[in-house]
């Protein structure tokens, strides 16, 4: 038999209102046992909550009826008085009735089982619990409406459109079907093509909505990186001094711009160095910039000692190329120094950073907003898009030149296959496994 | 391709009550391992199968004379069902072997596609296949062959363990295969006239109907219709579009050599405006579209009632007339199944190009009929309610000879493998069609009557006509059921291939010396062996010949097959992931008598779906309809919880 379980919702400590829930086929059970009466189904009652004669609180209390509650079990909510000890003392009388205090995202993962919600809406209960902007939980929001799982089905249609024509062609030579009839899978697919190409062409944004868009600061040594990370911080989070080399690792910095949260990154200078502990903070710090969504490349535009050199290899059509110490008579290297978006600063001024601040968020609203929803918010979704890309170019190339039916059709199955397995529609076991065991929600 | 009446419609019929003892010299025996009942193409299948494995075996049926009666169109085999027919004679059984011998026009459809998709199909000569498989039933080893009309099952224990005829005799059995076709409540529907099925000579059938009622079983209902038969010289052939068979034919059968008998061509017609014309007029004629019909009927055979109202925007239909043998004037039109009135069929008919003057022999007619819901069956065919009790054929919603024999053989083959005492054999869906038709109906049920098609096999690569033997024969050897001359033909085409195959990929080029050789190859100094060089658009087994003339020497079905894998190079490698982790739920199996009302999680629905088809494994489960992906997680927590216990 399924058990019952319960956790405290809110954060522990001190508050004004404590939440714990409860879900399973004891729910109904235990509320009467606690509370005595149960309220109307969804409707908050006032109740005096005891145990073993002793009031443990007087709470609101709600009942969720199954099938039609979140879990899609019986479910109740307690509204306690949010002190420690009287939380303590439901969570004992809880456990005293036999209920488990649940395992870390099992009201959700009770809520998949049920079918109450699709693999992905799943991951956007934990987006959303994990949102810290607007962006995010305006996203997480959308997907758990199935905004995501919407588009996937579309694609599907398409796909289960394409098979139609090839599996009539296959199964059916001896009806009177159109000339040809293979060749009506030809335009779903290429529809389909396009669709997805764009949609790979975004596949990024809605990673980076989700786990904050990526931005690494490099350049050589002193040049001024960590004066710009402290200026966009608006807080000293990195050490600042004219030693060249002074900052070895690499120091991540939390921001929220323009609504999307980011995460700022300094880094080691980059320069040819003997000393292992600078090495190693370079190798770190080409690493990281190798792997974020842009690059402030900042260079001291007063110099002329072509150090600059060393961070060009990283540089990226897009990125910033940020010409420091602008109130200096230039030096030789700001002429030889090539970036297709360049922003002269002054970070001796105070408000020196404001342009590249507003940069920073233009940038941001122009990788970011978008009227559609991103494919793949997930790292694992953008990989099942490559996939089915890769099967329905296959398909397509196939048909185009060898007109082999029974195999296109095996691409289109597989093309299926890959998107199928985003929303959970085929395919359970290795998947729900890497989901859940990276869940951590619903408490 | 329709496939109606077990039950003949005009005939008239022998003295049922008469036990006919076939082939018993000396005293009769009361007791068999396996019964059969049913004389058509399940049955005889299942009672050849039981027989092979070496179980005493009992055929009843109501008239020895039309044991193998083709009672629908003439012709077996097609797109899924010629793989289906392949896979019964990989497996020794009878169908393909004597469709080979009663074919009259052979033609393997899609020749132009690959290989995975190609289906044999013949037009039969249905005196000489009634002729042939009685000839094998009646002279077969361990099988008796019994005229009687069966009463009702024995049951002890609740365990079924027998038949008694209607005259009151016994005949006992530990397990008992039932293939009665459309028996259940069955209704002929022609214009307005409405005639039960079971008639006089058949109404000992009652008693079985009402017990498999009484039991409890699930029933829904199906209809399906045939097109009227033509007399062959009142058509005018001289105007009709002829279409040959193929020269030379292939045949079904692994142990068939070459086709001798003669071959005919059948005649293509089409409808037109004003045979559409009268049809709508009459449309109220029709069971259907009078409203006395509520059966489901097959959507990928429509009657010409259907197909005049659904495609309105077609002028034209073509019909292919199909002659019925080569001594019979019979003639099928395949695409006309119909249900209006014997008047409206003729005045319909004769709009037709070369039908001006047709004599119609039998008039077409719908039937329903109530089918036991195949989630009663596990995948054994074996009935959950009646254990003894085996279910194939039509009685199980399905439609067509082919489905019919392969459920036979299966049932069968279980059925005198549980009289015997050896483990259940079951084919799964990477295995075989076999597996698949049989994981289709006993998982997700029918709602119309079932057909095999290829888009039905998720393996569809792996599963070709051409190497069913490569899959089954071994198996069949183990489970028994192969007889000597086919293991050693089997067993010498293995060993060939294997060498064959082994060669294949220790010969190879480097693209300077397939260059040097004449073949066009990309210089990107990659080695490739015989199968990736075969794999490339232009070079073919005759040109790689001329290079290793060793390779000349191998038989046609090794070329064949090498060939094959060439074709499918990299699509077979990745199918076999794909059957690895289809085998990695499949081999999760679930305990027979796991309580879901215990699962935790499960909706009251997927519970109840669940219940009703208690599937073997977590594949199974996750292919019972409606069945989410939760659920399945949900199922698998369950059960590791419970194995740990």
């Amino acid at each position: 038999m399924t058990d019952t379980i319960f956790a405290p919702a809110t954060a522990a400590g001190r508050a004004a209102v404590a939440v714990v829930r409860i879900s399973g086929p004891d729910t109904q059970r235990v509320l009467k046992a606690l509370a005595r009466r149960l309220p109307a189904p969804r409707v908050a009652g006032l109740r005096r909550l005891a145990h073993a004669g002793a009031t443990l609180d007087e709470a609101l209390v709600l009942w969720f009826p199954g099938p039609g509650s979140y879990t899609g079990e019986d479910a109740a909510e307690f509204h306690l008085h949010g002190g420690p000890a009287v939380v303590d003392a439901v969570i004992e009388a809880l456990s005293a009735a036999g209920l488990r205090l649940a395992e870390p995202g099992e009201f959700t993962r009770r809520a998949f089982e049920h079918g109450r919600l699709d693999l992905a809406q799943a991951e956007a209960v934990a987006d959303l619990i994990d949102a810290e902007t607007k962006a995010q939980s305006a996203q997480a929001l959308a997907q758990l409406g199935g905004a995501l799982t919407k588009r996937y089905d579309a694609w599907r249609g398409a796909l289960i459109e394409a098979l139609a024509q090839l599996e009539a062609a296959i199964d059916f030579p001896d009806e009177e079907l159109p000339e040809d009839v293979a060749s009506g899978a030809l335009a779903p697919l290429e529809r389909l093509r396009r669709e997805l190409a764009a949609a790979l062409g975004d596949a990024d944004r809605g990673r980076r909505i989700r786990e904050g868009y990526r931005v690494a600061i490099i350049g050589a040594p002193n040049a001024g990186k960590s004066t710009l990370l402290n200026a966009l911080a608006g807080r000293d989070a990195a050490i600042v001094t004219p030693i060249a080399g002074t900052t070895r690792d690499v120091i991540e910095v939390p921001l929220i711009l323009a609504g999307y949260k980011i995460l700022l990154a300094d880094m080691a200078g980059l320069r040819d160095t003997a000393d292992v502990v600078e090495a190693e903070g370079v190798r770190r710090a080409r690493a990281w910039a190798e792997d974020a969504d842009l690059r402030l490349w900042v260079v001291d535009a007063s110099r002329s000692d072509g150090e600059w050199r060393h961070a060009a290899d990283l540089v990226r059509p897009g990125d910033l190329l940020v010409l420091n110490k602008s109130d200096l008579p230039p030096g030789a290297d700001a002429a030889a120094v090539e970036g297709s978006e360049r922003l002269a600063i002054s970070l001796s001024d105070p408000a020196g950073a404001q342009p590249a601040r507003a940069w920073l968020e233009a940038r941001l609203i122009r990788d970011l907003a978008a009227a559609e929803f991103p494919a793949a918010t997930r790292l694992r979704h953008g990989q099942h898009l490559v996939e089915a890309l890769g099967h329905v170019d296959r398909a397509l190339v196939g048909l185009a030149t060898h007109h082999e039916a029974e195999l296109a059709a095996e691409d289109v199955r597989l093309a299926a296959r890959s998107l199928a397995r985003v929303t959970g529609a085929i395919d359970a076991e290795q998947i729900l496994d890497r989901v859940f065991s990276s869940f951590c929600i619903g408490k | 391709m329709l496939c109606v009446p077990f039950l003949k419609l005009d005939a008239a019929l022998s003295s049922a009550y008469m036990a006919r003892l076939l082939h018993l010299g000396g005293s009769v025996p009361d007791t068999w391992d396996v019964i059969v009942i049913g004389g058509g193409h399940a049955g005889c299948e299942a009672a050849a199968a039981a027989a092979r494995f070496g179980a005493r075996t009992l055929l009843l049926t109501h008239k020895v004379e039309t044991i193998g009666e083709m009672s629908c169109n003439p012709a077996i085999g097609g797109l899924g069902k010629g793989h289906l027919v392949r896979e019964i004679d990989a497996l020794d059984g009878l169908m393909g072997r004597l469709a080979d011998e009663s074919g009259i026009q052979f033609r393997l459809l899609n020749r132009s596609k690959g290989p995975a998709v190609r289906g044999p199909r013949a037009q039969i000569d249905r005196a000489l296949y009634r002729a042939a498989m009685q000839r094998e039933v009646l002279n077969h080893a361990n099988l008796d062959v019994i005229a009687a009309a069966v009463e009702d099952l024995i049951l002890e224990d609740g365990h079924v363990a027998g038949v008694t005829g209607a005259d009151g005799q016994a005949f006992r059995a530990s397990a008992v295969v039932l293939t009665t076709g459309t028996f259940l409540k069955g209704v002929i529907h022609r214009g307005e006239e409405r005639t039960p099925a079971g008639r006089v000579g058949e109404a000992p059938a009652i008693g079985l109907s009402d017990r498999l009622y009484g039991s409890g079983f699930k029933m829904g209902r199906l209809k399906t219709g045939t097109p009227a038969r033509l007399v062959a010289s009142s058509i005018a052939w001289d105007g009709l579009e002829m279409q040959p068979g193929d020269d030379p034919p292939s045949p079904f059968s692994f142990m068939t050599g070459s086709i001798d008998r003669p071959q005919v061509q059948c005649g293509v017609t089409y409808t037109n405006a004003e045979t559409h014309r009268i049809i709508a007029e009459r449309l109220s004629e029709s069971a259907v579209y009078g409203g006395r019909a509520t059966g489901r009927g097959p959507r990928y055979c429509p009657s010409i009632e259907d197909k005049v109202v659904r495609f309105a925007d077609k002028s034209s239909h073509q019909i292919f007339l199909e002659p019925e043998g080569l001594t019979d004037d019979t003639v099928y039109p395949n695409g006309v199944s119909t249900s209006v009135s014997a008047e409206t069929q003729d005045l319909f008919l004769r709009t037709i190009p070369g039908l001006e003057n047709v004599v119609v022999r039998r008039y077409g007619y719908a039937i329903e009929y109530d089918y036991v819901d195949p989630r009663e069956l596990s995948p054994t065919l074996e009935a959950k309610r009646l254990p003894g009790l085996y279910l194939a054929g039509q009685i199980n919603g399905t439609t067509g000879y082919e489905e019919a024999a392969a459920q036979g053989l299966v049932a069968g083959l279980n059925a005198a493998r549980a009289a015997g005492g050896s483990a259940p054999a079951v084919f799964a869906r990477d295995e075989a069609y076999i597996g698949v038709l049989i994981d289709d109906l006993v998982t997700r049920g029918v709602t119309e009557p079932y057909r095999m098609f290829t888009s039905r096999a998720e393996f569809r690569l792996t599963l070709r006509a051409d190497n069913a033997d490569q899959r089954l024969t071994r198996r069949g050897m183990d489970l028994g059921i192969v007889g000597p001359a086919r293991q050693d033909a089997f067993t010498a085409k293995e060993t060939a291939l294997a060498a064959a195959r082994t060669r294949a990929r220790a010969l190879s080029l480097t693209p300077q010396e397939a260059q040097r050789a004449g073949l066009k190859i990309n210089a990107d100094g990659r080695r490739r062996d015989l199968i990736q060089l075969l794999n490339h658009k232009g070079v073919s087994f005759d040109l790689l010949a001329g290079i290793w003339p060793e390779i000349a020497t191998w038989a046609p079905e090794v070329r064949e097959q090498v060939t094959i894998d060439a074709t499918y190079d990299g699509y077979l490698a990745r199918q076999a992931a794909d059957v690895e982790a289809f085998r990695r739920d499949e081999d999760l199996r679930l305990p027979a008598d796991l309580d879901y009302a215990a699962v935790g999680s499960l909706s009251n629905e997927v519970r109840e779906k669940l219940t009703a088809v208690r599937p073997l494994t977590i594949g199974q489960a996750a292919r019972v309809e409606g069945v989410s992906p939760g659920a399945i997680t949900a199922l698998l927590g369950h059960v590791r919880r419970s194995i740990a216990a």
